[in-house]
């Protein structure tokens, strides 16, 4: 059914991509003086803005406290205009509790924690547009926002999404090729090393397939990073610069 | 009628120095190899992983003989002794107040660390300890020393000097840490008629410059007297100079506020915060700097 739609005769997508390509993404770091760190992206028409505070001294309870590193406080939360039906979510969804609960695991593989004893590192990420891979677009926005913030990180985290249209596998799927109801593939990667800081699979999938998904997912993570870490080193120039000596 | 000028906010645009001064620096980024060779010690911003040295944080590399680090372009401020403070008490405890200081953990300020009304020498009784709220209050600023740094990265302050202590009137202003300049004295009285502390974790606090520099009360009384109208506006001034230089990145000291403030005098104070005029003044800033070091 839905597989035929997604991949054209010709072999181009409905949004006229190849399946191996991107979206396009544009990013940039800073975008709050407030906050310690801050960050948005656009990837394609799915736009997510990320901020950062900490590491600061606990908030709340006290005994939330972890004693031999930093507590990683993460909140997800979709813009009531960012869907096409406009909803508004004054306390997030139970969806959004769950995203916010992957934020935490990936990026507590990808932070130095232990660096940051009894603080806390608060990850804020808010989707404006929501069409497709919204939880890497967060993943990829929260990645700048703490290095803007100057929180040490083992690396870099891209996140991707993979899905497949019968035997070819897809990168970074767009809102319309996600509800079509194939497999989806998340993947969240530190590139360097090829840790993975998370797998999330929403369907079954036969083992075959899925070495063919991951290395898709893998090699749009890869391509993410490569632009990521322009807008990084971009950034760094035009600051050194300013600061000068 | 009133005139109400509407703006839209624009990317904004750096102003600076074209090419970067002193050659090329080494820039990395989270996840670069700084070097295989076993021989270098690992600094703040790296780690070591399979006998590599690996970047943590974006910013430019620092070698000392045979340590690297890497220093990040905007962190939380990392205290050391001696530096001058500005924090806000967030809590009162026992012995002890909390204050928030833009570091990782908040720091505290210990009862016994501190000047008391009569005399440095008196002994801290129990009804100090319950009169603590007397002194300082949640939501107090106070300006203060560091006096020694803990192995988790908490701060202990002390104010045992006159120079020290609560802040009565003024404004504060938050900037990055790594944008306020290490300097003798952080304590400066602008020729312009305002004084200004500038706190090494980036909370900078400009005050109208005290009338009689022998205060006995230790700090702890505050004046509030209703500051004249010339002296607002220069406070106003200068902490709008000072949003000018960071947003621009400029570094801060008592010189390159001055003649920021020297150079918006020519415009209201108001518009020292359009994008424009910003840019002209800090400009002008920049270019006096660079003629005074020659």
């Amino acid at each position: 059914m839905a597989a035929t739609e997604l991949l054209s005769d010709e072999g181009y997508r409905a949004d006229g991509r190849r399946p191996a390509e991107l979206r396009k993404v544009r990013a940039r770091m800073g975008v709050f003086t407030q906050a310690d760190g801050s960050a948005y992206i656009e990837q394609g028409n799915t736009k997510a803005l990320a901020v950062v505070y900490g590491p600061h001294e606990i908030r709340g309870p006290r005994s939330k406290a972890l004693p031999d590193r930093a507590l990683v406080n993460c909140r997800y939360s979709m813009a009531t205009f960012s869907t096409g039906e406009r909803r508004r979510r004054p306390h997030g969804d139970r969806q959004a509790g769950e995203l916010a609960l992957l934020l935490r695991q990936t990026f507590e593989a990808a932070i130095l924690t232990q660096l940051y004893p009894r603080s806390q590192i608060d990850i804020y990420v808010q989707i404006l547009q929501a069409d497709g891979g919204n939880y890497c677009a967060g993943v990829n926005a929260a990645t700048l926002a703490v290095m803007d913030a100057g929180i040490p990180m083992r690396d870099y985290v891209c996140a991707s999404s993979a899905g497949l249209a019968e035997d070819t596998p897809l990168a970074d799927l767009s809102s319309p090729e996600e509800a079509a109801g194939g497999p989806q593939l998340v993947l969240a990667l530190l590139p360097a090393a090829g840790h993975i800081a998370l797998l999330q699979l929403s369907a079954r999938l036969h083992q075959e397939r899925l070495e063919a998904a991951l290395e898709a997912a893998g090699a749009a993570c890869h391509a993410l990073h490569a632009v990521l870490d322009r807008v990084v080193r971009e950034r760094l120039r035009e600051v050194t610069a300013l600061l000068g000596d | 009628m009133a005139a109400v000028s509407m703006r839209l906010p624009v990317a904004r645009k750096a102003v600076g120095p074209s090419a970067p001064r002193g050659g090329e620096k080494h820039l990395v980024a989270p996840g670069d190899t700084i070097t295989t060779d076993t021989g270098y010690m690992r600094g703040h911003g790296t780690y070591v992983e399979e006998e590599k040295l690996i970047a943590s944080v974006a910013g430019a590399v620092e070698r000392v003989n045979k340590l690297v680090c890497v220093r990040a372009l905007k962190t939380r401020y990392n205290g050391e002794v001696g530096d001058i403070v500005v924090g806000r008490i967030t809590e009162v405890q026992q012995k002890r107040w909390k204050v928030e200081t833009n570091s990782r953990l908040d720091s505290v300020l210990l009862l016994s660390s501190m000047n008391l009304p009569g005399g440095e020498l008196r002994r801290r009784s129990a009804e100090d300890e319950l009169a603590m709220r007397d002194y300082l209050q949640e939501g107090d600023l106070i300006s203060a020393e560091v006096q020694s740094v803990f192995s988790d990265g908490a701060v202990s302050l002390h104010t045992r000097s006159l120079k020290y202590g609560k802040l009565g009137q003024g404004v504060l202003v938050q900037v990055s840490p790594s944008l306020v300049k290490r300097q003798k004295t952080h304590f400066h009285d602008l020729p312009c008629g305002a004084s200004v502390i500038l706190g090494n974790n980036g909370f900078i606090w400009i005050y109208p410059t005290p009338e009689q520099k022998d205060e006995e009360a230790g700090g702890f009384t505050t004046n509030l007297e209703p500051v004249p109208l010339s002296d607002r506006e220069v406070i106003s001034r200068l902490r709008n100079c000072i949003v000018a230089l960071v947003t621009q990145n400029l570094m801060l000291f008592d010189t390159s506020i001055l003649y920021c403030y020297e150079a918006s005098l020519s415009h209201q104070i108001k518009d020292i915060l359009k994008p424009e005029v910003m840019e002209e003044i800090v400009l002008e800033t920049r270019q006096r700097l660079l003629d005074l070091e020659g």
